[in-house]
């Protein structure tokens, strides 16, 4: 066709609208402090069990001495999901139930950030369970964790996927009846190559599983149970020894790799058992994806990448 | 041709060689019969000779079977559309006969199977010429039983090239290099195929045509369609990730981001789902470079929620929509410029966007560039709107020079002192984000979102900061808009008829214009490329003139306008701006916009 070229314009790479400083070395670099580390003042109501998965994320961050613009934080919409205001690290907020797919952008984009992403029960096994299944399978290297009340909180209280039958919320005053889902099982069963299980009310727990999800190379899938004390208060009492409940942890012999015996595993949920149910070494998206890259640079013979698409284009004339 | 051909059959002797200046040839079979291939080898011949060229095809929504036609049309002059008649009919069977013959210009000429196509109908015999050839027995006598079906469009190829004198060893190379690489006997049978379509004799045919030199271009041609430029537009704009989820038209285009980018060393992610696909998109795009999702119909529905998060959070995100027939799963396979209305206003709330709109191939190429750097610049979710008809159909260009288009979109991560992104104070009032990995030496970290926010991207209810947002948002397209080049008028700049257009229908439209103008009216047109926002100063246009028509594939609306001519009516509250719609699934004709623009010329 006849037309003239569209006018566009080739910007400069960098945009920047504040002055550049210089990057402090390593030896510069003290690890961060938890006041470093902390934003907003969460606007979670007093007790709710949200805080302590916070505060171990703090913990997470200052112990394991990551640098602040290297942890990318990314949430759904929820409570819980309310996250990323209330940490020093690049953030994200998106929508209800796709957090995980914004997530899996960033982690396939740039392996050099931790991305966590963190959910609550609505969001990640609700609106977002097709997210779940299919990130768990194609096994996106990111860290997600759920703080599972068992109810909707933001929305005030109506019954979730993970809501126990008979309990009684705003859209089901006469007790919930639909079998609510195992998240344990149903990670497995997508093909999640990290599963634990760990409380809000034991911050030792918490955090080991944390480390554990975080050193995994894969998909990393922590059930946070976190109770929501304003629309589901006393949910996990049976897990809490202060309240008179029993912290199970999975047996010691437990053998991780095995899918069939972490299913069985996780058959009783109230209240469970606590630990690592799965956790088996599968090549990451990130890796195939690598590789394949490689595969095809391999043929390319170092031509750049306008030379590239010129030898497309000689095939075209 | 048109005028170039005779139905008078010269005494005896061999057929003549008339020369002409173009051709239309419109080939109908059955999907599987690998009609796109023939048209695929005259364009890209005719693209080779430095002719114009413009196909247009139908394609069946079912897998394998079910009728489907290409049609192209080579010019050594200025080819705009892919024409509205057939000069020749090249049809395969009975029913490809009897469906397409009515697409024929008077005189025009016939080239049937006559293994298949067994009853010529006595009222079209002597409308049109018929020339009878047994296609599909020459074919398996020429290669052997075993191909049957196979092999029949290229022998077909060889019976056009000998009717239109076309370069025999230019074609015998580009069948060489489409079919070399695989098995060597795949090659020799192509070429067996069409040497044997090309020395046959076709009896009864009259003339034969050859077509007269094009100028010399400056540049070579490449011959691709739609789907294909913009996919390769995205690279060189230096796209390096995307996500989508297959639906027709737009599979296509992921289908070779998918295969390409892993040379470039980009990523192209199938995903469970259009709403991940953006999600995915948007995520890669924070991370850093501009990424593109695409869909078409329901797909396009299903990813508006994130898309109003990319309009808050102010997030540079390509979407590609190639349009096909609606609402619902409506018509897959045919064109409609219905999602006018969706890429520039779907979704909830009030989410300023961008939306341009190639007009054909060549500018799915260019604009997929301006689409991500109008992205990066305004930090803004940009919609391409192309649709089924530039998707499929293939045309010559000019080559790019490559090495000065292409980019490098890589993100930047030096260090900065502090970083607000929702900057209300920065003098050009638009966002730009730090990508992850970027130090921030005050220790506050920006966050994205789609909450109200304030400028550390942190949630408000604040009536002020939603206002000042809201603003902020809508300001920066303004800016815009006020950068955009104002289309220029094809024909005077005064007269009675202005007719608008978008997308596709640039090449009838003009053709309309010419043909009106020739017949003495004063009629022009303009093409808008960029639809959101419109570019300022078309008021200034449309003073010049009686009537302001939009022609488009929408349907009269409950108010009797199409999509564009609402919104247009909307922007300029000028009750002149009327439309001519139709959504039939198929593309304007020439002669139906002339005669639906009939109405508003002065009667003589
Ligand atoms: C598309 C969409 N639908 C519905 C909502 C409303 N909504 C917000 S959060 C939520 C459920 C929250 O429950 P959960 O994910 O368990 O998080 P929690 O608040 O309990 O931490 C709902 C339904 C929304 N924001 N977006
Ligand atoms: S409503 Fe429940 S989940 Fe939400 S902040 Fe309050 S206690 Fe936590
Ligand atoms: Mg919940």
């Amino acid at each position: 066709m006849s037309s003239p070229a569209i006018p566009f314009e080739v910007l400069a790479r960098t945009g920047k609208a504040n002055a550049t400083v210089a990057l402090p070395t390593d030896a510069e670099r003290k690890g961060l402090t938890k006041k470093e580390i902390a934003a907003d003042h969460p606007t979670w109501c007093p007790g709710c069990g949200d805080f302590s998965v916070l505060a171990l994320y703090y913990k997470l961050i200052e112990k394991r001495k990551m640098h602040h613009e290297k942890v990318t934080t990314v949430a759904g919409i929820g409570c819980s999901s309310r996250f990323p205001y209330f940490v020093q690290a690049h953030g994200a907020h998106f929508i209800h139930g796709r957090a995980l797919a914004f997530a899996s952008g960033v982690s396939l984009s740039r392996p050099d950030l931790h991305v966590f992403t963190f959910s609550g029960d609505g969001d990640a096994f609700s609106i977002g369970g097709n997210h779940f299944n299919h990130t768990a399978r194609k096994n996106v290297k990111m860290t997600f964790i759920v703080m599972d009340n068992m109810v909707y909180g933001l929305t005030k209280k109506q019954t979730s996927p993970t809501s126990p039958i008979g309990f009684k919320s705003k859209t089901d005053t006469w007790g919930a009846v639909d079998r609510p889902i195992n998240p344990i099982k149903q990670a497995i069963a997508a093909g999640a190559t990290f599963v634990a299980r760990t409380t809000h009310t034991n911050p030792n727990h918490l955090l080991q599983m944390m480390e554990a999800a975080m050193d995994h190379d894969g998909f990393s899938f922590i059930q946070c149970l976190s109770e929501c004390v304003e629309f589901y208060a006393g949910a996990f009492d049976n897990s809490n020894p202060r309240k008179g409940g029993a912290f199970d942890l999975v047996p010691a012999d437990h053998d991780v790799t095995d899918e069939y015996a972490a299913y069985r595993l996780a058959d009783n949920i109230h209240p469970g058992k606590f630990g690592i149910f799965y956790k088996a070494p599968r090549p990451t998206k990130n890796a195939l994806e690598a590789k394949i890259n490689a595969d095809a640079r391999s043929k390319t013979g170092g031509l750049k990448d306008w030379q590239l698409l010129q030898k497309s284009f000689d095939r075209l004339k | 041709m048109s005028d170039a051909i005779s139905t008078a059959q010269p005494a005896g002797g061999s057929p003549k060689i008339a020369s002409i200046s173009e051709a239309v040839i419109r080939i109908a079979g059955n999907s599987q019969d690998g009609i796109q291939a023939i048209g695929g080898f005259l364009a890209r011949l005719a693209g080779r000779s430095e002719q114009e060229v413009m196909t247009f095809m139908t394609i069946p929504a079912t897998i394998s079977g079910g009728p489907s036609i290409f049609q192209v049309r080579i010019g050594s002059g200025e080819v705009l559309s892919s024409g509205d008649e057939a000069d020749v009919l090249l049809c395969f069977y009975q029913h490809s006969y009897e469906e397409h013959v009515g697409s024929l210009k008077k005189g025009g000429i016939v080239l049937y199977d006559s293994d298949h196509v067994t009853e010529i109908k006595p009222e079209w015999a002597d409308k049109y010429h018929h020339v009878g050839v047994p296609i599909s027995s020459r074919t398996v006598e020429a290669i052997g039983g075993t191909g049957k079906d196979k092999g029949k469009n290229i022998f077909s190829l060889g019976l056009i090239a000998r009717m239109f004198d076309l370069n025999q060893p230019k074609l015998e190379k580009l069948i060489t290099e489409r079919f070399g690489g695989k098995d060597e006997s795949i090659v020799k049978n192509a070429l067996t195929c069409f040497h044997a379509g090309y020395s046959n004799q076709i009896q009864g045919l009259l003339e034969t045509y050859r077509f007269a030199d094009a100028q010399k271009k400056d540049r070579h041609q490449i011959v691709m369609n739609g789907n294909e430029a913009l996919g390769y537009g995205l690279l060189a704009a230096g796209v390096r990730f995307g996500a989508g989820y297959p639906i027709t038209p737009w599979s296509d285009i992921m289908e070779l981001l998918r295969r390409e980018l892993p040379k470039y060393g980009g990523t192209f992610v199938q995903t469970e789902d259009e709403i991940a696909a953006i999600s995915m998109a948007l995520g890669a795009s924070w991370a850093g470079r501009v990424a593109v999702t695409g869909s078409s119909g329901p797909g396009i529905s299903l990813k508006t929620e994130a898309l109003g998060w990319a309009v808050m959070a102010e997030m540079p995100l390509v979407v590609v929509d190639v349009q096909r027939g609606g609402p619902s799963t409506g018509m897959p396979t045919n064109i409609e410029q219905s999602d006018l209305n969706i890429a520039c206003f779907g979704g909830h709330g009030d989410s300023p966007r961008v939306v341009i709109a190639p007009a054909n191939v060549e500018d799915c190429f260019y604009m997929a560039i301006e689409a991500v750097n109008i992205a990066r610049k305004y930090s803004v979710p940009v919609i391409i709107l192309s649709d089924q008809g530039i998707a499929t159909r293939i045309e010559a260009f000019d080559e790019p020079n490559l090495e000065k288009v292409c980019q490098d979109i890589s993100p930047d991560l030096t260090p900065v002192a502090d970083h607000k992104p929702y900057d209300l104070t920065v003098p050009d009032g638009i966002t730009r984000h730090v990508t992850p990995g970027t130090f921030v030496a005050s220790g506050k970290y920006p966050v994205v979102t789609g909450l109200e926010h304030d400028e550390l991207g942190h949630p408000t209810g604040s009536p002020k900061l939603h206002l000042a947002m809201n603003a902020k948002r809508r300001n920066k397209l303004r800016r815009l808009a006020a950068e955009l080049p104002v289309p220029a008028v094809y024909g005077a700049k005064e007269g009675t008829v202005l007719m608008v257009g978008w997308g596709s229908t640039q090449g009838p439209i003009q053709e309309a214009v010419a043909k009106a103008r020739e017949a003495g009216h004063a009629v022009s047109s303009i093409h808008l490329k960029h639809v959101n926002p419109l570019p300022n100063g078309l008021e200034n246009i449309f003073a010049g003139f009686n009537h302001v028509i939009v022609v488009e594939m929408t349907d009269e609306g409950l108010y009797g306008h199409g999509q564009l001519a609402s919104l247009l009516r909307g922007r300029y509250a000028d009750p002149k701006i009327k439309a001519v719609t139709k959504a039939d699934g198929l593309t304007w004709k020439v002669k139906d916009i002339l005669d639906r623009v009939q109405a508003f010329l002065p009667t003589r």
